[in-house]
């Protein structure tokens, strides 16, 4: 069997505009999915996540490329000859069936023996803790509710891989949290395969032990969480995930890992560590985290170390969000509170001078895109 | 009366449906009042009404007749309850073929492209833009001994040197079913259309996700979802078919006679209302007896959406 569970291999997805002329849902995209893994697709909407999945599922076929799931081209195999289910953002439960009707559905479609259905339906109902609500019909049940009945309808047939389009999108809050939990979990003791659609990075970050960053049709970036957060290789990545400064230049010199950028908004140079493909001359984006930054009162450093002025500060608790203005550019430093005190003067005030200090292994200089 | 109007949410319901409830209390209830006490009346010889209570009425349209040869005093006629059976069955026959006529449109419809959904809704609606009597006298053009169909028939048999006997089409019983058939067919239609375009495409794909092919997927899911839509053409359908007179009256003539023309011919033929008001009655009971238990096995088909 194939070390993969699912392979995109440069998958090509048109769609016809109402014009007459034709648009890239998917271009050229290559995946290869782990057996067993959480692996997320990230992306705003009208990224290629969902029709990524969608050809996966077999309710669309690429135009060019092909998908293979577990070593087998699947080319237009329809989607009920599939080794793979799929959990929908919409549910789509069957309104006119009951619960159990509802996830014993998949395995009447393989002709199971009743006993064995019954059997497999009180499994997957008590791993989604539905157990007692087989008689209740889906409308009588709270959106959560449904979300595990999708979820059961989808496990019971224990397939190679699961596909999952934003499944926790309705939910509010503090239930997704939960589910993303459960998921996790749940994941972990079936062993099967997850693909997960969001467009929520943080539920990517916490679940996921893979994630594609998608863009127009693109994969901009595949990698675990602390890959996708710590080396974002392009600036697209640095600013979808999490929350970034960035500054713009040029690269004067390029040695070994490290990169020399003339800072154009400082008129200053910066050195950084390198991502991507980057040689001397190049247009560059320089990101940095705000919680990576060191705020001081006095310099402390010659390198990377700018002076500027508090221009406004948010207390959030946990951390304290530090505006610096730096010749007119707004740089975001999160200051964590790790001194408990009600001295006003143990805060940084508005209008007080401090210095910036960027380390070198903190600045990541990226493709500017 | 405003205070009570503003808060009274029952109360404003009332006031609201007032004028139809007047409107149907006075044209339908009182009406149906006055044909039930004439029912039970007697024919005058000089075709008027003497009231009275009496079920002889009722009696000979199930067969029972008190007019017979000299020495009989009651002896059996079938001829009304084969009508009744003759409307029943017809009404039966033509919702059954109207659905399996309309199923399959109304699916194609459904499922086109939303641009072409409107003309096609359209084209089903265009016919009942012409009024119902012109699209029957229609239907006598085309099947009548020297009528379109036979001439067509007629002049492909003398190019292919057949000799050819006029087909007597007319007349028939069937030519009232494709009369009603046709008649009726954009009233099962439009409820089927609604209730499948209400069906979610993501539905469809979880059936499909889960194994079933398109087949399965159809029996399983679109045609229980598709129900409310069938319930409801059947009794737009059914209901009409079982009272109307016009299309077996100019595609049937004498030879399908049924309850509608009989309820017809009482009244303005043989002026004998008495009669004519129980065959009514008779036939009201009927009609409301089938969709009683056809909704009583169905529903009324919201109740699976809704519930």
């Amino acid at each position: 069997m194939s070390e993969f569970g699912v392979e995109l291999v440069d998958v090509v997805k048109q769609f016809p505009t109402p014009e007459g002329g034709k648009v890239f849902a998917v271009n050229h995209v290559s995946m290869k999915i782990k057996n067993g893994e959480f692996f997320s697709m990230l992306g705003s909407s009208g990224c290629g996540k969902t029709t990524s999945l969608r050809m996966i599922a077999g309710f669309e076929w690429p135009t060019e490329g092909e998908v293979v799931i577990a070593g087998i081209p699947q080319g237009h195999t329809p989607p009920f000859k599939r080794p793979v289910n799929t959990v929908f953002q919409s549910y789509a439960l069957f309104q006119h069936m009951n619960v159990y009707q509802n996830v014993a559905f998949g395995l009447e479609m393989d002709r199971i023996d009743k006993k064995e259905i019954k059997n497999r339906v009180s499994k997957a109902l008590d791993m989604v803790q539905l157990l007692g609500m087989e008689k209740r019909f889906p409308k009588q049940l709270s959106g959560g509710q449904q979300q595990r009945i999708a979820l059961a309808r989808a496990i019971v047939k224990t397939p190679k891989v699961l596909l999952l389009d934003e499944p926790l999108g309705a939910l509010d809050l503090k239930l997704r949290k939960e589910m993303q939990l459960e998921l996790k979990t749940l994941q972990q003791r079936l062993g099967i395969t997850f693909v997960y659609v969001t467009h929520d990075q943080e539920e990517a970050l916490t679940m996921s032990d893979r994630i594609a960053v998608m863009s127009f049709g693109k994969v901009l970036q595949t990698g675990t969480p602390v890959e996708i957060y710590e080396r974002p290789n392009c600036k697209f990545v640095a600013d979808f995930i999490g929350t970034s400064n960035f500054l713009h230049g040029k690269v004067i010199s390029v040695e070994k890992d490290m990169v020399s950028v003339f800072i154009e908004e400082f008129g200053a140079e910066v050195r950084g560590l390198i991502t991507g493909d980057i040689s001397a001359g190049d247009s560059v984006a320089v990101s940095i985290r705000p919680e990576k930054i060191r705020l001081s009162e006095q310099s402390a450093f010659n390198q990377n170390c700018f002076e500027g002025v508090v221009s406004r500060t948010t207390y959030i608790g946990s951390d304290t969000h530090v505006y610096v203005d730096i010749k007119g550019n707004q740089i975001k430093v999160w200051e964590q509170n790790k001194i408990s005190s009600l001295d006003p003067k143990a805060y940084y005030t508005v209008g007080q001078k401090v210095w910036l200090t960027l380390f070198m292994e903190n600045t990541l200089v990226m493709t500017d895109n | 009366m405003l205070k009570r109007f503003r808060e009274n949410k029952s109360f404003q319901g009332t006031i609201l449906a007032t004028p139809t409830l007047i409107f149907m209390i006075v044209l339908l209830i009182v009406p149906l009042i006055l044909t039930a006490i004439i029912s039970l009346g007697t024919r005058s010889p000089d075709g008027n009404v003497i009231y009275g209570f009496s079920l002889h009425n009722y009696a000979r349209l199930f067969g029972i007749n008190t007019e017979c040869p000299t020495g009989v005093s009651l002896c059996f006629d079938p001829l009304y309850a084969q009508i009744l059976w003759r409307s029943l069955s017809l009404a039966f026959n033509t919702t059954i073929l109207v659905i399996l006529m309309a199923y399959p449109l109304s699916y194609f419809i459904a499922r086109s492209h939303p641009k072409r959904r409107n003309t096609f809704l359209f084209m089903v609606l265009v016919p009942l833009w012409t009024n119902f009597v012109i699209r029957v006298y229609a239907w006598m053009m085309l099947l009548r001994t020297q009528g379109v169909i036979n001439g067509l028939i007629g002049w492909l048999a003398g190019i292919l040197h057949i000799h050819f006997v006029p087909l007597e089409m007319l007349y028939t019983p069937g030519a009232v079913l494709v009369g009603m058939i046709y008649e009726f067919l954009p009233f099962m239609i439009l409820p089927i259309f609604t209730s499948l375009e209400k069906i979610e495409a993501s539905l469809y794909e979880a059936a499909a996700d889960l194994g079933a092919n398109s087949f399965r997927t159809f029996l399983r899911v679109t045609l229980p979802l598709s129900m409310p839509g069938v319930v409801a053409g059947t009794i737009l359908v059914f209901i009409p078919v079982m009272g109307t007179f016009i299309v077996s009256d100019l595609l049937g003539g004498k030879q399908v006679i049924l309850i509608g023309n009989l309820i017809q011919r009482q009244f303005l033929d043989a002026r004998d209302p008495t009669f004519g008001s129980a065959a009514s009655i008779v036939l009201m009971i009927m009609t409301l007896i089938v969709t009683y238990f056809y909704t009583r096995k169905f529903g009324f088909g919201e109740e699976i959406i809704s519930a």
